[in-house]
Parts: C-alpha cells; structure tokens; sequence
C-alpha cells in the first residue's frame, strides 16, 4: 500500500504514541479492505459512546489513548449517549452508571471531539454537519453513513467504533469501499408495492428492503416522493436508518431524488429487481406478538434516528391539550431540542406528560433495567435494537398509533 | 541445529508489527471475542467452541478470523491488562474486530498464512512478517 513520508513519519512514532496508534488501526483496516492508499477525511463521527456497550474494558482504553495524547485533526462529531446529560435523574438512571457515562464523555472532550464540547447524537446533519456532494468522510453510525451518503452524496463507508476514533486522530481514511466510483452504483432495482405515506412507513419499507438485500446498494423506483415533498428529508432519514438496522445498507439512491442519481441517471441497476410490500409486514417484522409477557405497553419512544424539528412539532401538535397515560420520550439532538424548547414545542408535550430528552439513545440505554417491558416506537432502526440489544419487547407501529396508544 | 532442520518459516501479512513467541493453540473455528473469550480469566467460554475452557493467555493464538460484535475489541485490551492475552495472532485471514483489538493491545499480528500446517502444541515464533514453526517436541530442549 502507498503511504505518504508524512504517513511512514507517524507510524515511525515521530507525532507520538497515539498518533502512531492510529494511524496503525488505520493502515492495517486499509489492507484489510483492499485499499492502495489513505485518502483525506473532512470530517468524522464517532460510535461507541455508550457505556453501557463500551463496558469497563473499552473506556480504560479510552482512557489510556488520551493520557498517549490522543487529539482529534479534523473536525469530529459524537454518536448519542446512553442518558440525557443533563437530565438522567428525570430517565430515572441512577448516579453510579450516570458517573461511568459521564467520564466517557470526559474522555472525548479531552480528545477534541466537538470542539472540546461533543453534542451527542445519530443526526450530525442537522446540527450542521453536511458534507457536500463528493466529501469524503469517515462516519460510524449506521443511520449517518447511509444518510450522508444517500441524501448528501458524500462518501464514507461503516467505520467502526474504535476505527473511527482512528480515523479522526489521523485525519485520513482508506481509499475503499463507497469512496470508490465503481462501488456506489446500485445492485438491485426495488419497487415498492404498496406505496409509503408516512415516515414511519418508509422506516417499515425500509426493514423490509434491509431483510431481504442484506448489504446492496438499492435504486428506489417510483416512490411517491418529489423535491418539494413535505417532510422528504425525514422520510429519507427514517428509509435508510431501517434499511441499515436490518440489512448492512450504507448507500441508496431513488430515482429523481437523490443527488447520485439525479447526477447519473445510469447509476440504475439492471437486473435483479426486487418488489416489496405490503407495508404491513414490514410493521409485523418487528414487532412482538401481542399476546406476549407484557401485555400493554409500557413507554412510547420517538426519535430514532433523533427526531427533527418537524418531527417534535408533529407530536407537540397530537398531544397539545391532551394527557398521556403511559410515558412518552422524544430524544433528539440537544440543539434541536433548544429550538423546539423556543417554540414552545416542548412545553405542549411536558403539558401532556410527555418529555424530550437530549444526547440519548434509548436502544443503548438501560430501558429494561428502567423497568420497561414492552415500547411501541414509529421506527423499525428503534424497534430492531430495542430487542436486541436493549432486550424489551417493541410494538413497531404509525406514529399516529404510537400516539393514541398513549393517550387512550 | 536441530531446531534449524525442522523449523518451517511462512511468510504473512502484517497487521500489528512486533516480536512474539510461544507455544501454538490453534482453533479450526472464528473466535468472537465478545462473549467468546472472558476478558478477567482468559479462558474460552462460548459454549460448544473447539477451544471452550482453555486459556489463550501467552499462547500464539490461531484461528481462521474473527467474528460476532465489535465490542470484541476490547475484550482482547481487556485481556492484555490482565496480562492474559495471547502472546501473539495468527489467522488465515483478518477482520477488523480481531485486528483492531491486536493493535490496541499492542499484541502482534499476521494473517495469510496457513494456518492448516500449524498444530496446537507447535512452538511458533512471530516476527514481523515471518512466522517460524517448530512441529512439537523438536524444540523441547529450549
């Protein structure tokens, strides 16, 4: 593989232990992969920050990386916590494991993630982290990596946990995968049957594609969307966050939409094509059968991936002068949730009972230690990690059924 | 020597750079070391593994790849805190999960090379690139 002087430098040790670290983890996933070369990165995301997954053993290394000198080159945003950082004690998160997340934090801080101020969250770009058609990045979180590439156009692969923090010390990343032209054309044509409306049902539409197309790179045809569809960002962000939690898929294009494929109309695949529906398996796929353990359900979330502004004023608007009977969180991006806060969004949802947290992800959180049993969500990314890794039983649902659940 | 005549040498792939030596343990499956390997004790604990119960610390660890969560990583930083890691990895082919954990253990690494010809009980010496292999008992003078 080529490598720079600058490059042979740093592995040599010559910018210190941490950067010699990193750009090791660097070079060796670029063998890996096939890579000729490092190309540079503009900007990196960053998974792995719960600590409930990263456990004991992953933050002592974090830990140990930042007393070598580990110090992020490019700026570097953060994927969400397993609490609110501010409101944990409202979660109900008790204050041994809140110290524990705490310290994780700490140690990204010192790295010079975010600035020194890391704003946890799976949604970068809409706090202002929009790469541009054609940037090359290295993102982490699997809803990210598909949303930047699909809907931005710019190119990163998976990156891992520890890759990525690799990735961000060194500035650089290798030149495979989805940064390559040949590997962005689509390999499978779908058509979806039973045409989506909502954003949940693009979510469900997109479990369903995720299933059955594992790590493809889908062409979307005849969807009924257009560039001044209400809420086309969402449906996007809630299509290809399901398609990357039940499939691999980090990339898609939809015909007209996208800008890859707005750009090339000869990114289509030929070939396989693939039709989906209805839209009700898609729901059913994850979802846990009523007649289950937990009987009623027990919490609505909202926000996964963390909810936009339209997404919090939606259901400002469903609960406004109403009372919920069971617990309803919203997570979102801390500056999001400001602006809803401003407009008074988050009052009419704390009115009903309901609350918006902020940093926090609930699939990585304690939920089942909380005392949750079973969660209905509008998201299938939520309801496939609520099972797996949180271990609750999920109705996977419309929102609007979401909401009535909790209000009936 | 003795030891000349009967060592093999095979040339592998790089992934952590380091000299390492020890007596082989060799598994014919992927090891996941998130629930596979117990990062306090060093023993294999995924049920039914070839390898279940036995102790990969200071043993040149070999095996085809990696597999299971990411998290695995850090089960092998876990292990060499505890001074349990392998000595050294040898795979027939790397994957990101073991690689990274090598590397942040700071445990040397080399794939590619085949891993049929290595039996549990072998001496193996890692170095670089090179992996030298002496069949059991002919480097028991040592």
């Amino acid at each position: 593989m080529y490598l720079t002087d600058e490059e042979r430098a740093w592995l040599a040790g010559d910018a210190g232990p941490a950067t010699r670290r990193a750009l090791e983890i660097v070079v060796a996933l670029a063998r890996i992969y096939g890579a000729e070369r490092l190309i540079p990165v503009e900007s990196v995301q960053i998974s792995g920050v719960s600590y409930r997954n990263l456990g004991d053993a992953g933050v002592e290394f974090l830990r140990h990386w930042v007393e070598e000198g580990a110090r992020v080159r490019v700026p570097t945003t953060l994927n969400p916590a397993a609490m609110d950082m501010v409101d944990w004690t409202a979660q109900g998160i008790d204050a041994d494991f809140a110290a524990h997340q705490q310290e994780v934090l700490a140690l990204f801080s010192a790295m010079g993630v975010g600035g020194g101020a890391p704003v946890p969250t799976c949604t970068p770009y809409l706090i202002g982290s929009r790469p541009a058609m054609g940037a090359h990045v290295a993102w982490a979180e699997s809803s990210a990596v598909v949303f930047a590439n699909s809907v931005l156009g710019a190119r990163t692969n998976r990156e891992g946990g520890p890759g990525a923090i690799a990735a961000a010390i060194v500035g650089r990343t290798g030149a495979y995968g989805l940064h390559l032209d040949a590997q962005r054309r689509s390999t499978v044509l779908v058509k979806a049957n039973d045409p989506p409306r909502t954003i949940a049902d693009y979510s469900a539409l997109g479990a369903l594609v995720g299933q059955q197309t594992r790590n493809a790179v889908p062409y979307f045809v005849g969807l009924p969307l257009d560039l001044e569809e209400p809420l086309l960002e969402e449906k996007l962000k809630a299509l290809g966050a399901a398609m990357a939690a039940t499939g691999s898929v980090a990339l898609y294009h939809v015909a007209g939409i996208t800008p890859e494929a707005r750009a090339d109309p000869q990114l289509a695949a030929t070939g396989e094509t693939l039709a989906v529906g209805p839209l009700a398996e898609g729901y059913a796929a994850l979802s846990d059968p009523a007649d289950s353990d937990a009987a009623d359900i027990d919490l609505v979330w909202i926000g996964c991936p963390h909810a936009s502004l339209h997404e919090i004023a939606y259901v400002a608007a469903a609960l406004d002068g109403r009372t919920l009977r069971i617990p309803l969180w919203v997570t979102s991006a801390r500056p999001v949730k400001a602006v809803a806060e401003m407009q008074g969004l988050v009052a009419k949802i704390e009115a009903a009972g309901g609350r918006v947290f902020a940093d926090a992800c609930l699939a990585i959180g304690p939920v089942r230690e909380l005392g949750y049993r079973l969660v209905a969500t509008p998201s299938a990314k939520g309801a496939y990690y609520l099972r797996n890794l949180a271990q609750v039983s999920v109705q996977f649902a419309p929102l609007d059924a979401c909401l009535e659940a909790a209000l009936r | 020597m003795k030891e000349q005549e009967d060592a093999v040498v095979f040339m592998g792939r790089v992934i952590k750079d380091g000299v390492a030596e020890g007596e082989a343990l060799v598994s014919p499956e992927p090891i996941g070391f998130l629930g596979g390997v117990d990062g306090a004790t060093g023993l294999v604990t995924e049920r039914g593994h070839p390898l279940e119960g036995q102790s990969v610390a200071g043993k040149v660890l070999v095996f085809p790849g990696g597999k299971g969560s990411t998290v695995g990583s850090y089960v092998l930083y876990q292990l060499a805190r505890n001074r349990l890691a392998p000595a050294a990895i040898i795979n027939q082919e790397s994957e990101p999960i073991v690689a990274v954990g090598a590397i942040i253990s700071d445990i040397p690494m080399v794939d590619r090379v085949p891993i049929a010809r290595i039996r549990t009980g072998d001496f193996v010496r890692v170095a670089g690139s090179e992996v030298t292999l002496w069949p059991a008992g002919t480097r028991a003078a040592e």
